[in-house]
């Protein structure tokens, strides 16, 4: 392959960063061009190293005419692009998969790590180290590199195989993927520096979310050049989810982004919106990353890949549209329940919550539908640990879709609201719902994609899905306690009418608990890290002699 | 034609809101019409026929 153009840009581009170190109007944007910089770098040496300079285009060593090397080249190089062109499109893919895997633990750790600097302050290392610039590291790693990463990947995947055809764009999907990995680095290093635009789940500054932008708009015309070009004549319903996700992730980051640099060369930019409009903007860009990130991009995983798993068709298609409008025309309203009693006009909060409300039927129409696809084949749980895996998400899915229209009505969130019921809540959903389908997924596509007769061990599996099972749950069943409790003692008059507990006397009655949420996460990642193993020996083609599972020691009759 | 507020707002509770609920049941309607199973039952093969 020749990647001369592309080398050319990168290394410009890498020239550019240099630039605007040299150029930065303040100390951070200076040290972020200078990451940047290293980054783009690197990468045009690893370019470098990989250009072909066999071409064509060579001035022959042997003038005696026997030059068969070049003519034969291209030839071959003519025809395997010909066959290339008819089947998928799968490098992408495994990198994919590799990423996810890789980011997923990296996100996990930084969790476990924000976790026990919760538990034990002085893990705090000042000033890159603290939980303010940890946590949204955490939030980003997971969310959007873990599960950004998965999604990209999946579909990119499920897109070539429901449509029957290649990626369109060529080394346009490289583009996305390389492209989505520069985002994750310049946003993560970003917040160790203290550059935030203090948004949740949007923390990056304008300079990155332009870069995002780009990327995304890539991302969405990959997508549908193959949707396009297909050669199925249906549009499979997982390709509707994973299109709903692309195109609304496209108007919630630019819209909740528009901001005005103080500087061209600075990192402080100040947003357009102010005041109330500004935490509403940010409140239904928030719970719709939550609805058409972390739900709507995940539900055309599950569409694909449950089915798959399991070898039987969804269990109604048409259950599946009607979930997919539903999803999509209610989700978008539910954001003002983050705002109940604060300076949003009271029509809006009663609004947010009886939409938030509303969805708990399409979600349960989804999570039914996951469920009933099992119909008939429950026994396979027995043996394939990887469906049991699918089946816990789609249950966490459900349990999380209940909880969240229930926190989101107004006297249930002037208990829940600011207190780790919310984090239990995300978690759930996260851990649960986001996490599990997505180590489904890994397991069913890595020995696909490598060619491999199964994966290294269905056993780790098992321990994998149960050290998360296990984690997920100590995780919410500890913040629900933790939680309530706090939601309690902030509320706790005494019959002086004073508050009966200061707000550090809240703190210290919630240490305990702190720590065996730690323990929880720790056991997600562990469970995380034994994935990358099986993962790795995979690849490798190795597989493990077991017992396969499901089989029972039978006791000889006495 | 005054694009602040008020009009936008008084557009989206009133006509936009009736397309949206339009649009949305014609996809109900249109998704149980008869005959809608036979096409559902092709798309929901898609996955399951090869690699």
């Amino acid at each position: 392959m020749k990647y001369t153009t592309e080398t050319m840009l990168v290394g410009l581009a890498a020239f550019l960063a240099l630039l605007g170190a040299g150029f930065a109007a303040d100390e951070p944007f200076r040290a972020h061009s200078y990451v940047l910089f290293v980054v783009l770098a690197l990468a045009t040496i690893v370019l470098m190293r990989r250009i072909d300079f066999s071409g064509d285009k060579m001035i022959p060593l042997r003038a005696d005419g026997s030059q068969t090397g070049p003519r034969g080249g291209l030839a071959a190089q003519s025809q395997s692009a010909a066959t290339a062109s008819v089947a998928y499109m799968d490098d992408v893919v495994r990198y994919g998969v590799i990423a996810t895997v890789f980011w997923g633990i990296v996100g996990f750790l930084v969790g476990v790590v924000i976790a026990s600097q919760l538990a034990w302050p002085d893990l705090n290392i000042q000033p890159w180290f603290n939980f303010g610039r940890m946590r949204p590291l955490h939030t980003s790693a997971v969310v959007f590199a873990f599960g950004g990463n998965a999604l990209i990947a999946t579909s990119f995947y499920v897109v070539q195989r429901t449509c029957r055809a290649r990626l369109w764009g060529g080394n346009l999907a490289w583009f996305v993927f390389w492209g989505y990995q520069l985002f994750i680095v310049m946003a993560a290093t970003g917040y160790l520096l203290g550059i935030t635009e203090s948004r949740e789940y949007a923390e990056p500054e304008w300079y990155v979310d332009l870069w995002l932008t780009v990327v995304w708009v890539a991302y969405l015309a990959v997508f549908l050049g193959t949707l396009v070009r297909r050669k199925e004549p249906h549009i499979y319903v997982a390709n509707w989810f994973y299109l709903a996700f692309i195109v609304t992730i496209a108007m919630l980051h630019v819209v909740n982004n528009l901001s005005l640099p103080v500087s061209f060369l600075g990192a402080k930019s100040y947003s357009a919106f102010s005041g109330v409009q500004d935490a509403l903007t940010q409140w239904w860009y928030g719970h719709n990353a939550v609805g058409f990130f972390l739900t709507a991009g995940f539900l055309g995983m599950m569409y694909y890949f449950v089915p798959k798993q399991a070898n039987r068709p969804v269990y109604s298609y048409r259950l599946s549209i009607i979930h997919f409008w539903a999803l999509i025309f209610l989700y978008i309203w539910a954001g003002p329940h983050h705002l109940h009693y604060t300076a949003l006009p009271d029509w809006a909060q009663t609004l947010g919550m009886v939409f938030s409300i509303m969805l708990w039927m399409p979600s349960w129409g989804g999570m039914i539908n996951g469920l009933m696809t099992l119909s008939g084949a429950w026994d396979k749980l027995r043996t394939d640990p990887v469906l049991r895996m699918m089946v816990i998400s789609i249950a966490f899915y459900g349990m999380s879709t209940f909880e969240g229209p229930m926190m989101s009505i107004k006297s249930v969130n002037s208990l829940s609201h600011y207190t780790d019921w919310t984090i239990g809540h995300v978690h759930s959903g996260a851990l649960g719902w986001v996490g599990m389908i997505s180590f489904g997924a890994v397991y069913h596509l890595t020995p696909k994609l490598w060619g491999r007769e199964r994966l290294y061990s269905l056993r780790l599996v098992n321990w994998h899905f149960w050290l998360a099972t296990l984690g997920i749950v100590v995780y919410a069943a500890v913040m629900w306690v933790s939680g309530i409790m706090q939601g309690l003692m902030w509320r706790e008059y005494g019959e002086d009418g004073y508050l009966v507990y200061s707000f550090a006397e809240t703190v210290a009655a919630m240490h305990p608990y702190y720590v065996l949420r730690m323990l929880g996460g720790a056991m997600f990642l562990v469970g995380a890290l034994i994935m990358a193993f099986n993962v790795y020996k995979t690849i490798r083609g190795d597989l493990r002699r077991e017992v396969p599972m499901g089989t029972q020691t039978l006791q000889p009759a006495e | 034609m005054d694009f602040d507020y008020h009009t936008m707002r008084a557009f989206a509770d009133s006509w936009m809101l009736l397309a949206m609920a339009l649009f949305f049941l014609g996809v109900v309607g249109f998704v149980l019409r008869p005959g809608a199973r036979r096409a559902a039952d092709e798309a929901a093969a898609i996955p399951l026929k090869d690699d």
